[in-house]
């Protein structure tokens, strides 16, 4: 009896399986026989890896080897590429001549990496990351010492790439057109703890870099060059920016192809006698790029192809990377979206960030970073639907939290807790220690628990199962307490704490922050966002690069936003001071701008009312040229420097008041700090810049200065007090200068000075500026920052910085109605 | 016949998905006013219209985290798939969303 004859084409991962699963089914039905363009037995593709890493050899990935394929019959033909279907004939046609002939046919041809068009492609040292001859390659190139790869794309491939050249003792780049590594699998919490974690095994990361073109000489790769110009030096450049479906041979064949090779729920395409599984395939739309959903579709061909019963319904996926030592998990909606609530937990400790999606009351996703070992469980509830509103406090701590907790009422499960089970997974505290503490030291706060046993002191996600446990213990005699006051909810941290850390953890970065005092949002909020960024700008002036979206809408585009969506402008007038031609250049951009209100401002200078934000860039223009800079009139750092007429003029003045307003508002313009800061210099008691209401205040009295702070006249009218008294002019600027330093270092976001000295007491400031030493290094300190924000934040616009800011994306609807 | 199919028509190509910047925002001028479009820390893109459901502050100038915006006039929070008011200014109105599609890196606007 003749057994049909089944033919698969390609010897991959999801060709042999395939083939297993029919052997398991039926082991005699079919004589098989698999073309495999690769000149060996098939192998474990996603250990390449590990191979390329020095970690494995190619002995331990293969999966089957020859005498598989002789113990079950089937001839194998390695290195023979079918070129042809002929599906009248039922005949493959192999790059050797032969002529095959098939019942039933099994596509099985993967895909092809993407080559970026780019010129200097075809150079030698250009690789893509496929198969085993590219992993000898990208060995036989990290040969010689002293090499350099660059890897183009930052997704999961590419990573694992740069990571085994690293290992390799290569140089190793990996250049990213987004601005998170592997986007697709992750948040940028975990997309920037991935960037740390690479850095830290010697893979450095460009990203938001786009290749222009490949350098060579002498017919080999020396090179990248990046759109903006910036040149990676390499002797090796790996590709991986993608994959596409192989299904030319398919297409040739007359087949239904979109991005891959259209196949019905039996796994059938759409010729009853070809079946198709793995990457070349498209199912309901969908194409695939792991090997998770080739399992289940091997398992439904089997059926079909035995049985006759298999439906495959698509497939679930999740990630997981192969990096030694850097633990990555994700799975489903990790990055949240319509109607879904975040559960977060960062251990900083460990390096953990964790975050579950839930939705509707089920898991409906997850990130994990440092410790993936819940990531299949997360993954099964993910996948079952099971509503786990039951036992969600406890979610995030994984399946050994929750199993012991799992369907008890709170108090109950609290009570039910063993004396080992782990409260707070952060400083490794369990009930027991918590309880004891509370009963034999007489705690009764939770401060107090925090204090004595560390539960609940570092991310705080534990903070109500130690509430719990205090209330358990004393019973009504527990009231719930609050800390320190948090900078906003996603924290229960308070500003100095974190501003602290900033400097004594070296914390350069938003997510930095996030990460290491434990956020639990992924990217915070529009209340803590802008605080971070100002601490960061006062931490490190010449480091830190400016977070424009975590800034308020003023300050990002230098103008202050009206009712109507228009800006206004302020330029600035130094203490107060104009001339004709600035105000006739003010003049000559109002008519010119058919700007509709022009106001003298409560601050002493000229308010230009509605002005169109698309005009900005153009208003400053002008006004550049006339002289004038930004009058930060809306931003949270030096505002105005009013004066009076002072020596000049005034048949009173004692000093140059003018003078001195001129030179103090040229040398602390530009400075950001907590709140707004305005100074006024008086020539005379008679106060008639009203020195005595604003945040620092100048008396000039004869035999010199008197420095005043803390005043207020908007929804406070508070008088200033007296900090100082100086005799010269120099010792005026240095004493304020080191105030507005110490604020700036000091307070907390949105404080103004008044309310800043209530919380610390003048007395505080004044032993900073009466002692020389502490005042030096205040005004050096303060100086060094100006060096980097005494600038026009106009003009760099008008040069055309963030000129996104100013237009819109597109014209093309702009008459059109939406 | 079929008055309920509301399948946007027309659809518009305004720019690539990176034009938008990371927790930012760009807008799109049409006849009826800005459509605003967002971009959040995770890369996921949302259209609405550029006006808050409060008094009407241009949406895309807001703070954008997470997956919501905060309105630069009066901070009000709108949540971005769904246009709606968050937290205690929830049920009190709602930007109208605006159809986006994204191929291939491109955002597509859709009108109806
Ligand atoms: C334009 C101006 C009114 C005017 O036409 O005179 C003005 C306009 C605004 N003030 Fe003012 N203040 C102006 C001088 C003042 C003064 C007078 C002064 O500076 O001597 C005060 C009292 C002094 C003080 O600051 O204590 C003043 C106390 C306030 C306050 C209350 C601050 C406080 O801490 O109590 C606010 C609210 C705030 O900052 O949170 C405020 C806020 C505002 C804002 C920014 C409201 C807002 O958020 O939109 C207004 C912006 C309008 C705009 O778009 O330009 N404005 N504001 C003045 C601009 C001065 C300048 O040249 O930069
Ligand atoms: C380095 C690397 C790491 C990976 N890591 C992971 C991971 O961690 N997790 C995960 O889920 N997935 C991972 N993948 C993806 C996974 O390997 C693929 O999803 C899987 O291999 C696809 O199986 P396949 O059989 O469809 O294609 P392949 O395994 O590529 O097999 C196709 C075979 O068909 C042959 N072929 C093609 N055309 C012809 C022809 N005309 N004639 C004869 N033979 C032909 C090819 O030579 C090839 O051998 C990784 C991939 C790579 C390259
Ligand atoms: S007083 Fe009130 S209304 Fe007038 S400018 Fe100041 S903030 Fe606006
Ligand atoms: S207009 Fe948006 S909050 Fe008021």
């Amino acid at each position: 009896m003749t057994r049909e004859r089944l033919v698969v084409i390609g010897n991959g991962m999801a060709g042999c399986r395939a083939v297993q699963e029919v052997l398991k089914r039926d082991p005699g039905r079919y004589e098989i026989t698999i073309f495999g363009a690769e000149p060996r037995v098939n192998y474990d593709r996603i250990m390449l890896s590990p191979v390329l890493a020095g970690e494995k050899s190619f002995a331990d990935i293969v999966i089957n080897d020859e005498a598989w394929y002789a113990d079950n019959g089937i001839a194998l033909n390695a290195g023979c590429k079918v070129e042809a279907i002929d599906r009248i004939a039922q005949v493959v046609r192999v790059d050797d001549g032969r002529d095959v002939p098939y019942d039933r046919l099994i596509l099985a041809t993967g895909s092809d990496p993407i080559r970026l068009p780019l010129p200097g492609l075809d150079l030698a040292g250009v690789v893509t990351f496929r198969d085993l001859d590219d992993v000898e390659a990208m060995m036989a190139a990290s040969a010689q010492p002293g090499r350099r790869a660059v890897v183009i794309g930052g997704g999961l491939l590419g990573i694992e790439a740069a990571y085994g050249l690293a290992r390799r003792g290569m140089a190793a780049t990996v250049v990213h057109l987004m601005d998170v590594l592997m986007e697709r699998q992750l948040d940028a919490s975990a997309g920037f703890l991935l960037t740390e974690a690479m850095r830290a095994r010697g893979v450095e990361t460009v990203l938001e870099a786009q290749s222009d073109e490949i350098l060579g000489k002498d017919g080999r790769v020396t090179g990248l060059r990046l759109k903006d110009g910036r040149v990676l030096p390499c002797d090796l450049l790996v590709m991986s920016v993608g994959i596409r479906p192989s299904t030319a041979l398919a297409k040739a064949a007359g087949l239904a192809v979109e991005r891959g090779v259209v196949v019905d729920d039996q796994m059938r395409t759409s010729d009853p006698h070809i079946f198709a599984v793995g990457e070349c395939v498209e199912h309901r739309g969908q194409c695939y790029g792991l090997v998770a959903p080739i399992w289940d579709m091997c398992r439904t061909l089997g059926e079909t192809l035995t049985a006759g019963s298999g439906t495959y319904q698509g497939s679930v996926l999740s990630t997981r990377l192969k990096v030694s030592g850097v633990d990555v998990f994700s799975a489903g909606k990790f990055g949240g979206g319509e109607g879904c609530e975040d559960i977060v937990f960062r251990d900083a400790g460990r390096g953990v960030y964790k975050r579950i999606v839930l939705e509707g009351g089920k898991v409906a996703g997850a990130v994990l970073f440092g410790d993936a070992s819940d990531g299949g469980w997360y993954f099964d509830l993910m996948k079952s639907g099971e509503d786990v509103g039951a036992f969600r406090e406890t979610l995030v701590f994984g399946q050994a939290a929750t199993e012991g907790l799992r369907g008890l009422d709170p108090s109950a499960a609290v009570a039910a807790m063993t004396d080992t089970t782990e409260v707070c997974g952060c400083n490794g505290v369990c009930k027991g220690e918590i309880v004891r503490a509370i009963t034999d030291e007489g705690l009764d706060t939770l401060e107090a628990v925090r204090a004595v046993t560390k539960a609940s002191a570092s991310c705080g996600t534990c903070t109500p199962l130690v509430e719990k446990l205090l209330k358990l213990s004393l019973g009504d005699a527990f009231q719930a307490q609050t800390g320190p006051k948090p900078v906003c909810g996603c924290t229960h941290r308070g500003h100095d704490e974190v501003r602290r850390r900033i400097v004594s953890e070296e914390l350069k970065s938003i997510p930095a922050i996030m990460q290491a005092l434990e956020w639990t949002t992924p990217d915070g909020c529009s209340a803590c966002r802008p605080a971070l960024n100002y601490y960061l700008v006062c931490a490190w002036p010449g480091d830190y690069r400016d977070d424009k979206q975590s800034r308020f809408i003023n300050e990002r585009v230098h103008a202050n936003i009206q009712k109507d969506g228009t800006y206004s402008v302020v330029p600035r007038m130094w203490g107060g001071l104009t001339s004709s031609d600035e105000l006739r250049a003010i003049a000559d951009v109002v008519d010119k701008f058919d700007i509709p209100t022009v106001k003298v401002t409560g601050g002493q200078r000229i308010d230009l009312l509605g002005v169109k934000k698309d005009d900005l860039p153009a208003v400053w223009a002008d006004l550049n040229k006339a002289g004038m800079v930004s009058g930060h009139a809306y931003a949270k750092g030096l505002r105005t420097v009013k004066t009076c007429v002072g020596t000049d003029w005034c048949r009173f003045g004692t000093q140059d008041s003018t003078g001195l307003g001129v030179r103090l508002e040229k040398f602390m313009w530009g400075s950001w700090a907590p709140a707004k800061v305005k100074l006024a210099v008086s020539g005379c008691p008679r106060n008639c810049a009203e020195a005595t209401c604003k945040d620092i205040g100048v008396i000039c009295v004869d035999s010199g200065y008197e420095i005043h702070v803390g005043g207020a006249a908007g929804l406070h009218i508070k008088g200033t007090e007296i900090l100082t008294k100086v005799a010269t002019e120099d010792e005026a600027v240095w004493t304020i200068c080191a105030v507005m330093q110490f604020y700036r270092e000091n307070a907390w976001y949105l404080e103004r000075i008044y309310k800043w000295m209530d919380r610390v007491g003048l007395a505080a400031i004044k032993a900073q500026v009466e002692d020389p030493e502490a005042r030096r290094a205040l005004y050096d300190r303060f100086s060094y920052s100006q060096r980097f924000f005494r600038i026009d934040p106009w003009a760099e616009r008008v040069a055309g910085r963030d000129s996104h800011e100013f237009n819109p994306l597109s014209r093309r609807m702009e008459f059109e109605p939406a | 016949m079929n008055a309920l199919v509301k399948d946007p028509i027309l659809w518009t190509d305004v720019g690539a998905v990176t034009d938008v910047p990371l927790r930012g925002s760009r807008r799109v001028p049409t006849a009826d006013g800005d459509i605003a479009i967002f971009r959040t820390g995770d890369g996921k893109v949302f259209a609405l219209r550029d006006r808050c459901p409060h008094k009407g502050g241009p949406l895309s100038e807001g703070i954008v985290h997470g997956h919501a915006v905060t309105c630069p006039l009066h901070n009000w929070s709108i949540e971005l798939a769904t246009g709606e008011a968050m937290g205690a200014d929830r049920g009190k109105g709602c930007a109208p969303v605006v159809p986006l599609e994204v191929r291939e890196g491109r955002l597509f606007l859709g009108r109806i």
